[in-house]
């Protein structure tokens, strides 16, 4: 189970920082969207997967699943929420203003 | 246990909340702001009197013992960081005012320049792994909210940029943390370092630690991961560089001196090597970078990245000496750029122009800035007995005493070449002939000399004052190189 959330955290990574690399602003923030869903399942996959069990110990129970990755995932897809939002908005902002959403011609300011 | 901890963080927290719900009052939320950079600056003074008194104060929150919870650990370290945190935070809030449009500032300036100081303080506090990522992504979304206030053209097309990069280090961040989670199954920092101890550092776990380092080393600004910092520290207002280029980039080295001097410390071969050579790399080509240009912002905006290779080189040498050099050049380096940043743009906007070519003879108008601008210079290069020169001492001596003759000479080269690239700005920009065509806008400048004077006046302090901060930092090195003083001072039964 782990082995396949793994590689499927590694296709997230692969097409997000393919996306990255283009030129366009939306396709990039969709790659930093999908890079960092990649990184939270790996959280996920890093605290090993168990199905049906509870995250919390408590008497008589023996087999528990680990808490601490759900807490941090919780708090990490917050945090990517809000950053991607803002990203989104801040893209808006930058492409009405430039007149254009090519990282190309984004580049460069006078006085350098 | 100690609410202490939580404080430096707290204050500007609810500060900054409440500075955005009297946002239409702007004239009240300067003076509140003012205040309470005044009160936080003298709760962080206490606290830091307390921990030299009595040793770390440590909260543990929500009452969870240590390796459970999320714990704050304030010793000498993060205290006098915080506290330099502050004293950069109170000449900031003085100078905004002076040097922000009304426009700008109704923006919620002063809620942005609270949160960035929370997150740096709760980022020097944090004890735990995660939660320093946590604190980092708090300081960073302020830092978005900073470096696009005023939205120009120029600022949109850089701070894209600087929010992606971050936005990339921070998802590696997490990956990292869940690596390391893996291997040693906790994220607090005291009992990691006693796991990794126990393991004694398998390869696995080297690996772990040098992409934690590329993660800190991108928000430090090392070679090669500097080039996003020059143009996205040039395009905000002045307040906002100086907090960039004095808070930003120190916290990626306090991380990277953190992290090296407490958990992976067993493979020293390996990693402070590539530190040594890293910290080679980031001085030459910062220094150079500085030499390039014409833009006074830009020459003083690439004088962080040389810092930041003094800085890492003292970690590379890891002695005890070299450490303290280390920490030393940390504060001083915090002041003096907070300092610097505040004075070219201050210069820019009293010449009117950010362009070294076309200005000459501001010492005639403008005698106490140009002065200022003269002691923040020579106290940056390093010239007895200011502030940059206690660092660098301790910093060539520690790699003389370690025959790392290689990177003393660069360091000693790249301490001149830095002297040259400031001095241009004071014999171009304010020698020479008295222009009396030029209008010079006294009052302006007299409200810019007072927060740069009080920066520039603890900067001296440093230098002339290293009998009495010297010896805290000699403790402070001592604790770092020993870390089952820390282990222990978290994880006490």
């Amino acid at each position: 189970m782990e082995i396949v959330t793994s590689i499927l955290s590694g296709i997230l990574f692969a097409t997000g920082i393919y996306n990255l690399l283009q030129r366009q602003l939306l396709r990039i923030i969709i790659g930093t969207a999908l890079m960092s869903h990649g990184a939270h399942l790996f959280i996920l996959t890093m605290g090993k997967l168990k199905r049906g069990k509870p995250p919390i110990i408590v008497e008589g129970v023996e087999n528990y699943v680990d808490p601490l990755p759900q807490a941090l995932i919780l708090t990490s897809i917050v945090i990517s929420f809000g950053v991607t939002s803002f990203l989104l908005v801040l893209a808006y902002r930058a492409a009405r203003l430039n007149g254009t959403d090519n990282m190309e011609e984004l580049r460069g300011n006078e006085n350098e | 246990m100690s609410n202490l901890a939580v404080l430096p963080i707290l204050i500007p927290l609810l500060s900054g909340i409440i500075a955005a719900l009297m946002n239409r009052k702007q004239r009240a939320v300067r003076v509140f702001s003012t205040i309470m950079m005044l009160v936080n600056l003298g709760v962080t003074a206490y606290i830091g009197w307390y921990v030299y008194q009595n040793g770390p104060v440590i909260l543990e929150t929500g009452g969870w013992k240590a390796p459970y919870g999320i714990i704050l650990v304030g010793d000498m370290l993060a205290i006098l960081l915080v506290i330099t945190t502050n004293i950069i935070g109170l000449a900031c809030v003085i100078f905004a005012p002076k040097s922000l449009s009304e426009k700008q500032e109704s923006f919620y300036f002063y809620t942005f320049f609270f949160m960035l100081i929370s997150g740096v303080s709760g980022a020097f506090l944090t004890g735990d792994l995660f939660n320093l990522f946590v604190f980092f992504e708090v300081l960073l979304m302020a830092s978005y909210g900073l470096i696009t206030l005023g939205g120009e053209k120029v600022q949109f097309k850089e701070s894209i940029k600087y929010v992606l990069i971050n936005l990339f280090s921070s998802i590696l961040f997490v990956t990292v943390v869940s690596f390391l989670y893996s291997v040693v199954g906790t994220v607090n920092m005291a009992q990691i370092a006693e796991r990794v101890q126990d393991v004694e550092q398998k390869g696995i776990l080297t690996t772990i630690g040098i992409l934690l380092f590329f993660v800190f080393a991108t928000k430090a600004a090392v070679f090669p991961l500097y080039y996003w910092l020059p143009k996205s520290y040039v395009v905000p207002n002045p307040v906002v560089s100086a907090l960039f280029g004095a808070l930003l980039t120190k916290v990626g080295i306090y991380s990277i001196l953190r992290m090296f001097t407490i958990i992976f410390v067993h493979e020293v071969d390996l990693t402070h090597q590539l530190f040594l050579w890293l910290a080679a790399l980031t001085m030459v080509f910062g220094v150079v970078g500085a030499l390039s240009t014409n833009n006074i912002k830009l020459i003083v905006t690439y004088n962080i990245i040389p810092a930041v290779g003094f800085m890492l080189m003292g970690i590379g040498i890891f002695t005890e000496v070299s450490i303290a050099g280390t920490v030393y050049y940390l504060l001083h380096d915090m002041v003096v750029k907070g300092a610097l940043f505040l004075l070219v743009g201050a210069i820019a906007y009293l010449a009117g122009t950010s362009d070294l070519r076309k200005m000459h003879g501001l010492i005639h108008h403008y005698p106490v800035i140009g002065w200022l601008f003269f002691i923040a210079c020579i106290t940056l290069a390093g010239i007895p007995p200011f502030s940059g020169f206690i660092g660098k001492i301790l910093l060539l001596k520690g790699g003389l005493a370690q025959d790392q003759i290689f990177i003393v000479i660069i360091g000693l080269i790249t301490s001149l070449l830095i002297l040259f690239s400031m001095i241009r700005i004071f014999i171009q920009g304010f020698w020479g002939e008295k222009d009396e065509s030029f209008q010079p806008d006294k009052p302006k400048a007299r409200a810019f000399a007072w927060p740069i004077g009080f920066l520039v006046f603890f900067s001296v302090f440093l230098g002339v004052g290293a009998e009495f901060v010297y010896p805290i930092v000699d403790e402070i090195s001592n604790t770092l190189l020993d870390p089952s003083i820390y282990i222990e001072s978290v994880l006490k039964e």
